[in-house]
């Protein structure tokens, strides 16, 4: 009683302090956050003095069967929900500012739906909200299965869950009223940027808990993988996120750094979020997911290991190639290049690992659309990581730098590597967590794969289009030394590049919804009748013995 | 001169400290007797009493 008394007066004490701090906002995104932070916890003290098992309750909306105590996957099973949910939303996003890109009319000339504003809305809920749940879901299920033991501290890990979610909240909100610090994929301002801080700490609490509980000798790679995401996801973020807020009751706050050296923490930051966040979290998704789906064992466990040695060492050196030709001193622009052009070797150790694990089972490809999904992940994966390091080297990123070029390429990385591996893996897991034979329909995760290979292949291709062209435009003088092209002109050559774009981010987009549709069946207990994906061939006239001779003379 | 005095140590004995732990830990993959842990390592997310419900 003393405990639940102590609970619900601290969520009561939030609810209050909140309040007034509404009350007393310098500023309006300021105020509304605090309302949203009263809300939040005013539902859980709502669910902490409710005698309602909320807990069942939930597992009944969500038709997830009973626990039975081995490994602790509820959480995961809400990761896998809010995982398609925001990636759903952080896909429609994107495709309405690629729209906004080839038709500025749809900005609505308001200042909450211009293309400044939805673009950090869009970057943000497919990398932290959709790639972030993933990686949390996959990390508990992955850590769980490898260390043989239940999650560590079940309360914690279920407030990282809630914490996560009403950080993603607190974020996307503030980008539509224009609270940003301005830092590319840190844009949340000081006290969300706190908040998060918080949950992280939580979260790798309850990493680190469960293997250190462990019943397996042993520490699968896939965790030391996981690990060092949360690991250094956890330095990078406090070290930008340094500033100094104007007022205690205010959402804007200035850098710790300045200048050239603010530049470079944010593109370590920036570019150690794609290795770490995008790179080793996911990695770590593949090092168990493909096995576990292919049902042999890594192509080389030493090669993982190298791998991942490699990307701790090299990965962090590379930022600086993201401030080639600033004001960034000379010797550390060829480093960050230097160390890019690196890291393609591990990249593509890890690739080929990946591919190799296939070894023997290729003929998979044909018949399992999970494992053609991963596959397609790990060409990805290998493509993007040569294209950087490409990119990297001075004098193409003086052509590439400021282009729809750099956008392509995230892309290809982003939907072809992050989105299928994640995809695949959600196929993974679906049944699994919610205890179905197989999934409503293959058919449809075939569906799904060619609905976004296409989108990703007019995607990237339209990019490297609208990049090269764009970068040469800009740099054509003509015979008197002046620009050839207007801004204007470079940007009116683009409007077929960015219309092919916006078609295939459509069909990417269907192809999720696809994915939408097949779990939903998948979880609601129905399967389609459907031809299957391989079938091998029987004939019956054949299967008897040749009449009139002996089947085979005895041997004598 | 603290600028100066950071970034001559760290291109020279920073430098050198983290290339051997790098190399140490490369180096440790190929110990004797390494293969069969790491098939070990591998093959173990298969094991028969792993419950994947």
């Amino acid at each position: 009683m003393d405990t639940l008394l102590l609970r619900v007066g601290g969520w009561l004490a939030i609810v209050f302090f909140a309040f007034i701090a509404m009350v007393l906002a310098a500023d309006t995104g300021f105020a509304v956050h605090m309302a949203i932070i009263a809300m939040a916890a005013g539902i859980t003290l709502w669910v902490t003095i409710n005698k309602a098992d909320y807990a069942a309750i939930g597992r009944g909306i969500l038709k997830a069967p009973a626990d039975p105590g081995i490994y602790d996957d509820d959480p995961i099973r809400w990761g896998v929900i809010a995982t398609i949910f925001w990636g759903i939303a952080g896909m429609a996003v994107g495709l309405i500012i690629a729209l906004q890109l080839a038709f500025p009319v749809l900005n609505l000339n308001n200042e909450f739906t211009t293309f400044g504003r939805l673009r950090p809305l869009h970057t943000s809920a497919v990398i932290f909200a959709f790639g972030g749940n993933a990686l949390i879901a996959t990390s508990y299920y992955v850590v769980q299965r490898t260390c043989r033991a239940r999650l560590a501290f079940p309360g914690l890990a279920r407030f990282v869950f809630w914490g996560y979610q009403l950080f993603i909240v607190l974020a996307a909100t503030g980008y539509l009223m224009g609270v940003t610090q301005s830092k590319e994929y840190a844009e949340p301002e000081w006290y969300v940027d706190l908040w998060l801080t918080i949950v992280w700490l939580c979260y790798a609490a309850v990493f680190i808990g469960t293997v250190v509980r462990r019943s397996e000798p042993h520490i699968y790679v896939a965790n030391w993988f996981y690990l060092s995401f949360i690991l250094t996801i956890a330095m990078l973020h406090v070290v930008n996120g340094l500033s100094m807020p104007v007022s205690l009751l205010g959402s804007k706050s200035y850098a710790a750094f300045a200048g050239v050296q603010d530049a470079l923490t944010q593109w370590w930051y920036g570019h150690n979020a794609v290795g770490f966040f995008l790179t080793a979290g996911f990695l770590a998704m593949m090092y168990y997911f493909v096995p576990k789906q292919a049902e042999r064992p890594v192509y080389s466990y030493r090669l993982s290991i190298i791998h991942f040695w490699s990307l701790i060492f090299l990965y962090i050196w590379a930022g600086p190639h993201h401030l080639h030709y600033t004001a960034l001193p000379d010797w550390a622009q060829t480093l960050g290049m230097v160390f890019s052009v690196v890291l393609w070797m591990p990249s593509w150790g890890g690739m080929i690992n990946g591919l190799m694990t296939l070894n023997g089972a290729w003929d998979k490809i044909r018949t399992d659309p999970i494992i053609r999904m991963m596959v397609l992940a790990l060409a990805f994966y290998g493509m993007s990581t040569f294209e950087g390091p490409m990119m990297s080297i001075k004098a193409v990123n003086s052509l590439s730098h400021y282009t729809d070029w750099t956008v392509g390429h995230v892309h290809s990385g982003a939907l072809g590597w992050n989105g299928m591996i994640t995809f695949a893996c959600l196929y993974y897991l679906v049944p699994r967590l919610w205890g179905k034979e197989r999934l409503y329909s293959l058919r449809m995760v075939n569906w799904h794969f060619w609905l976004s290979t296409l989108g990703i292949v007019l995607y990237a291709a339209s990019m490297w289009v609208a990049g090269i062209m764009q970068g040469l435009m800009w740099r054509e003088y003509g015979d008197d030394g002046y620009l050839v092209y207007a801004f204007s002109e470079v940007v009116s050559a683009m409007l077929p590049m960015y219309l092919i774009r916006a078609a295939g981010g459509l069909l990417y987009l269907a192809g999720a919804l696809v994915l939408v549709y097949n779990v939903w069946m998948t979880i609601a207990g129905k399967q389609r009748e459907e031809k299957p994906m391989t079938e091998t061939p029987h004939n019956e006239d054949l299967d008897k013995p040749i009449v009139g001779k002996p089947a085979i003379a005895p041997a004598e | 001169m603290i600028y100066e005095e950071l970034r001559h140590f760290a291109d020279s004995y920073g430098l050198l400290f983290l290339a051997l732990i790098f190399l140490s830990f490369i180096g440790w993959t190929f110990r004797p007797g390494s293969r069969e842990k790491h098939e070990e390592a591998a093959n173990m997310i298969f094991e028969e009493d792993q419950d994947d419900g």
